[in-house]
């Protein structure tokens, strides 16, 4: 059992490793085994998990709360490895083309194993570690593109995001002080106890490590206003790690999260960290939204709709009713598939129509035969439509808030994601099924001019004509793993399955809400 | 009655005062190079407090985390940034956004409502030298207000630094007895994050020929 752990721990370094060893076609092998092999060890972990907790020495342990976002990394690791593949084929690099290759594939492995190893570790000052080194990672990886914006955007993410987890480190340190009084002045912040001890820790102290911790690891989850990195960084970062760092990234740090939040609730009981978590997620949610509304770039556009889940989750946990926290979990899960589908789709079309504005591309499904619909089919299942996971998942959230009573965030929380729909769905479906150069009926510009799009519509037309050839995709590589994805979310969507039912439950009581 | 100080608590209070009072020179210091001799002083300090947590407190593991981080803090981070400030032959003194006047008088009310703020939580224990945590609560606001005020990146990472020092303050205040594999780990951390630091700023300078913050502006909305 306990080798499981190690091997999930070990496998993205251990790729990482083989890519500065190896020649190109082993570097890509190397990447897509180890994001299979990471995806299959999460999912042998599921029913296993749902059974009892497990531990491998005295710093490795998961428990279903650990596995579900394990689950969420792998299944996003094997999707991006192999996407990856046909990316970076595709990828004129500034520098030299192997040097780029190399770079990209052993900081990649570097990223995933990093963010493998936040839930496996027991303690808080561990997983403070291993995210910090989530951090690191992936900065490079936003400026691998080394232009302008990439620096900019880099720049931002490690500053803004090393503060915040100063913060956080504070907030460990804060959490350690609460604990000196029940474990005496040596101890190492494990999970377990911390949790068991409840109201044996100093109230103050844990009150506020959790608001130093929502703060400080909310920086880098991107709960509005400390989310102002994240636009940049998912904009300008190459679109598999974009996937990444929304669908596994943001979800881990939510984790560390939901850790102090399990320590606040034994301690000072449920109704403070709600609170805080609730406050916190509508102002995500509602920025996020009203973001979304207005967005020109695809992949800013998908930025703002990380935020707006993360603010999801924050307002499902803060519920407090068991089903909500089973819909929050799986939502980490599907929302890890679904932001890596879309932004996997987004970068395809960013490859063949050379532009991330969201006006200059049209006709994308005639272009794009295989990867307009998927595009378009993972932007519905992003914005909750059924048969989808997310569907699923955000109405255990809602249903879950109605019934413990909180119908006003509830209501609220319904109204915030039909505005991010229709800012979602509105560009996105425009620039896939309007028609590159669609016959002009008479009072078109008329009516153009009315809703004051005329300017950047008719630049459209002009700059749409740069798009050559017939239909075609760039590359299966970049295909598949978004065919796979929809797969997973269609499951989802229509059947959970027993085992990932149970760990989901279990996971839920573990929030504490249960009670 | 409110017993005397140990000699802990009296060393403890005194070093975190004049780690606070290096923030604010380091505010005040024109010239990189002088801010990074100040980080240096202020890293010094703490290294010294390690000790004395290690022999007052009884915990041979602070020597190692002493000597690692004097190692680390008070010479490796200042070589790399004097090295990365030679080689690219950068502008020697930083610029604020406000006036230096200003930045103090904003250090000051931030430090001030960090202290108070701390104190009224009434977070206390017998063995734990209260002042000390809230001087540490300050360091982290004003180096926070350093950050912010200013408009390069070489003084940003150094405010980066500093704000770690604030923390590592509160953690050898309160936390003395972590485990030292994590403190250790904090260290290395921190030394990864000296390392991308660097390799960020040398690009940013590689193509914008500055290390000002002015040029980063592109990206809005």
């Amino acid at each position: 059992m306990s080798a499981v752990l190690v091997g999930l721990l070990v496998v993205g370094f251990a790729a990482a490793a083989l890519c500065l060893l190896l020649p190109p076609a082993g570097m890509r092998a190397a990447t897509v085994a180890a994001g299979v092999v990471a995806c299959g060890l999460s999912v042998w972990l599921v029913p296993t998990a749902s059974g009892g907790d497990l531990t491998a020495g005295s710093y490795l342990r998961v428990d279903a709360l650990s596995v579900v976002f394990l689950l969420a990394t792998g299944l996003l690791y094997a999707m991006v490895a192999v996407y990856t593949v046909g990316y970076v084929e595709g990828q004129h690099g500034g520098t030299d083309m192997a040097v780029y290759q190399r770079r990209f594939y052993v900081g990649l492995n570097l990223f995933a194993g990093s963010l493998l190893a936040a839930p496996l570790v027991n303690g808080l000052a561990l997983l403070w570690i291993a995210i910090e080194i989530t951090t690191v990672v992936s900065a490079l990886l936003v400026a691998i593109d080394v232009s302008d914006t990439a620096t900019e955007a880099a720049w931002k993410y490690l500053l803004i995001a090393s503060v915040g987890l100063g913060v956080a480190l504070l907030a460990t340190v804060f959490m350690y002080y609460a604990g000196t009084q029940v474990f005496g002045s040596s101890f190492d912040l494990a999970f377990t106890p911390l949790v068991s001890a409840g109201h044996r820790l100093a109230a103050t102290p844990v009150r506020l490590a959790f608001v130093l911790a929502v703060l400080g690891f909310g920086t880098k989850v991107g709960l509005v206003p400390v989310h102002t990195w994240l636009p940049d960084a998912h904009a300008e970062a190459p679109t598999p790690v974009s996937a990444l760092l929304s669908g596994a990234l943001l979800a881990t740090s939510f984790y560390a999260v939901l850790r102090y939040y399990q320590i606040a609730v034994a301690a000072v009981g449920p109704t403070f960290p709600r609170r805080v978590l609730l406050a916190f997620g509508v102002a995500s949610l509602l920025l996020a939204a009203l973001y979304l509304l207005d967005q020109r770039d695809i992949k800013r556009l998908l930025a703002y709709s990380s935020i707006e889940h993360m603010g999801i989750l924050a307002i499902g946990v803060s519920f407090a009713s068991p089903l909500a926290a089973f819909g929050v979990l799986l939502h980490v899960v599907v929302h890890a598939v679904a932001k890596g589908n879309a932004f996997m789709g987004a970068g395809v079309v960013v490859r063949r129509f050379g532009t991330k504005e969201l006006a200059a591309v049209r006709g994308g499904i005639t272009a794009l035969p295989w990867s307009g619909p998927l595009l378009l089919a993972s932007v519905l299942a992003l914005s909750a439509s059924p048969p989808f996971g997310v569907f699923r998942s955000e109405f255990a959230i809602v249903a879950g808030g109605l019934a413990a009573g909180r119908s006003a965030p509830a209501a609220l929380l319904v109204a915030l994601v039909t505005v991010a729909f229709v800012g979602l769905t509105w560009s996105t479906t425009r620039s896939l099924l309007e028609p590159a150069d669609a016959p002009e009926p008479p009072g078109a510009w008329a009516g153009a001019a009315a809703d004051g799009t005329s300017a950047a519509f008719r630049t459209t037309v002009a700059r749409t004509a740069t798009v050559t050839g017939g239909p075609g995709e760039p590359s299966a590589w970049m295909v598949a793993p978004v065919v796979a994805g929809l797969a997973v979310l269609v499951l989802l969507g229509v059947h959970v399955p027993g085992p990932l039912n149970d760990l989901l439950v279990r996971a839920a009581a573990q929030l504490g809400t249960g009670s | 009655m409110r017993p005397v100080p140990d000699a802990f608590a009296g060393t403890a209070n005194t070093i975190a005062v004049l780690v606070l009072l290096t923030e604010f020179a380091m505010l005040r210091a024109a010239l990189l190079r002088a801010q990074l001799r100040l980080y240096a002083a202020q890293s010094l300090l703490l290294s010294i407090l390690a000790v004395v947590a290690a022999a007052s407190r009884g915990i041979p593991d602070l020597y190692v985390l002493a000597g690692l981080s004097f190692a680390l803090k008070v010479v490796i981070v200042p070589m790399v940034v004097t090295r990365l400030l030679r080689e690219t032959s950068a502008e020697i003194a930083g610029s604020g956004a406000l006036g230096v006047a200003s930045e103090v008088l904003l250090a000051i009310v931030v430090a001030a409502f960090g202290l108070f703020a701390t104190g009224r939580l009434g977070i206390s224990s017998p063995v734990l030298p209260e002042t000390a945590l809230a001087v540490s609560v300050a360091v982290v606001l004003v180096a926070f207000v350093l950050i912010i005020a200013r408009r390069d990146l070489v003084s940003q990472a150094v405010g980066f630094f500093s704000l770690e020092n604030g923390v590592s303050l509160a953690s050898l205040v309160v936390a003395a007895g972590l485990p030292l594999i994590l403190e250790v780990a904090f260290l290395f951390d921190l030394l990864v994050a000296v390392v991308i630091f660097g390799v960020l700023a040398r690009v940013t300078h590689g193509r914008s020929g500055s290390l000002m913050t002015t040029s980063l502006t592109s990206l809005r909305g």
